[in-house]
């Protein structure tokens, strides 16, 4: 064990260091390259009259801030439910989560007069809330009460309808499609750094009650029995972590609207790495999900430049061919 | 913790060599633990297990046999509280098990399920160090204890040189002991086990309830075991419980119950029981409908 945690430690150094440089790639590229001794002076000697400095600390550390902070909450719910669930197929999607935010914003945009895009994430994050109750009370109806099954049955169903919903809406009213539309597919675009401010208190909540409850999800994956052996109260743990997932992926919602596939491939990819033991996988998640958006983000900007593309999208191109090699090394 | 009883045993060295008589404690681990059950009702829609009085017999081998869905699965998962009973109670040392702290009472009893899913990609030491939780809290992660109950629970199921294999690539037998040496490190009082020995040769079976006896008898550990095959039940129980229809049908020691009127009421089946005389175990043998001697 004492190996292990060696091991776990240097890694997570390593992690961290990942994450140090590719903060720093995302901070220097864009429209306008800005050098590692430019970046390193805006923090020490800030200049209000430097244009480089400006660009740096009003602009683009915020974005590599929120995709921090998304990518983060993203794969860490994603990894909570994958365990809860014991399904390896789980994302904080399967909640009827994402299209639900996406649902509510939609609506919101189409029904309110004047709605002013400040509102938008709170509308998207209690959009996702309204979902994830809605989805928990059908499961939680069914006849064996919450269990991954009815869980996801209900998730997969309501996430149908809402997708039809979202479609209809799409037909009939392409105006309001034309403004959502790279909010639909996920972007960092139009975030702004005040939703994080208020986003900040929330993601930590969750991010701290994953690690303190990580042991607790290793126990949960070997099966409910094991772990009311093992001194698990089954039904409040699973409530806490279900909560624990939903204001993670409420944040990321209001933070970067419905980004698919990182709380789906991150957890694999952290199994890859440390193995089966939440200990282990919920900080690893942590970084690797923060370095992951980052990198993604950087490509984003830097593709089409001086466009760019909806990182949702980049997300999803490069994660599916993970994906795919992952289950190819992977599942023999 | 009232649960250990240190017994200082003075021992006298004979060697003659050493003038000064060497002085040795033991810190032996006694259970006192008591799991009674009262009344017990318990079932999913319909009640499976009709009201049953059990008293545990601490420091024991309590196997539990009976013809499948007479209850006695149900009856373990309500002693370990995986279920919730309809009426009655389980009492863990005389008190309501369901109104205890979850983590103390997994600090006194351990569970070992059926059927029970390994993690993909978990090693065998990962495994059996996972039986630490109910010791462990977020500020005590991995003490020295933790680390010295898992090399022993290791050892004791024999799966030491298996360490850092993963689970996924084990046979039956050996997936089986990491799961025992997994609730041995938990180091209970007592431990329930659903039907540990199912699909495993018998040669396997042997060597896991050798493992669980010597549990019982030598590390006073009590042990209730729901069992399918009944000569290694009667062969390895100090106490036999035989259910039937949810309700408990006969209890004693195997010589006192498990007899051929017992065995044909309990389950249907037409038998003989014989005693090996070498062993003094006894032995059911199924009667055929087309013996020997009438083919003869």
């Amino acid at each position: 064990m004492k190996r292990q945690q060696w091991l776990g430690a240097t890694g997570i150094s390593l992690m961290c260091l990942l994450l140090i440089v590719a903060l720093v790639i995302h901070l220097s590229i864009g429209t306008k390259v800005i050098s590692i001794s430019d970046i390193l002076h805006s923090f020490y000697t800030y200049n209000e009259d430097n244009f480089d400095h400006l660009i740096i600390q009003e602009l683009r550390l915020p974005r590599a801030m929120i995709a921090i902070c998304v990518g983060a909450c993203l794969a860490v719910a994603g990894a909570l439910m994958q365990g809860v669930t014991r399904n390896p197929l789980s994302d904080p999607s399967l909640l009827g989560m994402m299209t639900g935010g996406a649902l509510a914003v939609v609506y919101w945009s189409t029904f309110v007069t004047n709605a002013s895009l400040i509102w938008l994430p709170v509308v998207a994050a209690v959009g996702a809330l309204i979902s994830a109750s809605i989805v928990w009370n059908i499961a939680a109806r069914t006849h064996g009460g919450i269990t991954p099954l009815s869980l996801i049955l209900s998730g997969a169903a309501f996430t149908a309808f809402s997708g039809a919903l979202l479609a209809i809406h799409h037909l009939l009213d392409e105006q309001t499609f034309e403004e959502m539309r790279t909010w639909l597919v996920g972007s960092l675009l139009a975030s702004n750094i005040e939703t994080l401010y208020w986003c900040i208190p929330w993601i930590v909540v969750g991010l701290i009650g994953a690690i303190v409850l990580a042991p607790s999800v290793t126990a949960l994956s070997m099966g409910e029995e094991i772990a009311t052996g093992l001194g698990i109260n089954i039904r409040r743990r699973k409530w806490q972590l279900l909560m624990c997932i939903v204001i993670l992926t409420s944040a990321a919602i209001a933070l970067a609207g419905p980004l698919g596939f990182i709380g789906l491939v991150i957890p694999h990819v952290v199994r890859f790495i440390v193995g089966a033991d939440y200990r282990w996988i919920i900080p690893y998640s942590i970084l690797l999900g923060a370095v992951y958006l980052l990198s993604i983000d950087s490509l984003a900007r830097w593709l089409i430049q001086p466009q760019e593309i909806a990182t949702g999208l980049i997300t999803i191109l490069m994660g599916a061919p993970l994906f795919i090699w992952l289950v190819k090394v992977k599942v023999r | 913790m009232k649960n250990f009883v240190p017994i200082a045993l003075k021992l006298t060295n004979l060697d003659t060599n050493n003038k000064t008589p060497k002085r040795m404690t033991i810190n032996k681990k006694i259970s006192h633990s008591t799991l009674t059950a009262k009344n017990l009702v318990v079932g999913y829609t319909t009640p499976v297990v009709k009201g049953i009085d059990l008293e545990i017999q601490p420091g024991k081998m309590n196997i539990l046999i009976g013809s499948n869905g007479c209850g006695k699965s149900t009856l373990l998962k309500c002693l370990a509280r995986v279920l919730i009973p309809i009426s009655g109670e389980v009492l863990l040392n005389d008190q309501n098990i369901h109104s205890q702290p979850a983590k103390q009472v997994a600090k006194i009893m351990a569970l070992l399920p059926q059927g029970p899913i390994a993690p993909e990609g978990l090693s065998v030491k990962e495994l059996v160090a996972q039986g630490r939780y109910p010791h462990q809290s977020f500020l005590k992660q991995w003490s020295i204890e933790d680390e010295a109950a898992v090399m022993q629970a290791m050892q004791q199921a024999n799966i030491t040189e298996l360490a850092d294999s993963a689970i996924a690539e084990l046979s039956g037998g050996q997936r089986q002991r990491c799961w025992i040496a997994m609730v041995l490190a938990q180091q209970t009082d007592i431990i329930l086990l659903d039907e540990p020995t199912t699909y495993l040769d018998l040669k396997v079976q042997v060597d896991l309830l050798e493992l669980l006896t010597e549990m019982a008898h030598q590390h006073q550990r009590t042990l209730v075991i729901v069992l399918h095959e009944l000569n290694i039940a009667a062969a390895y129980a100090d106490h036999l419980i035989m259910m039937k229809e949810g309700k408990i049908y006969a209890q004693g020691t195997a010589q006192d119950v498990f007899n051929a009127e017992n065995i044909a009421s309990v389950f249907g089946l037409n038998a003989k029981v014989i005693t090996d005389l070498e062993s003094n175990t006894l032995i059911c043998i199924p009667i055929k409908k087309r013996g020997h001697k009438e083919s003869l």
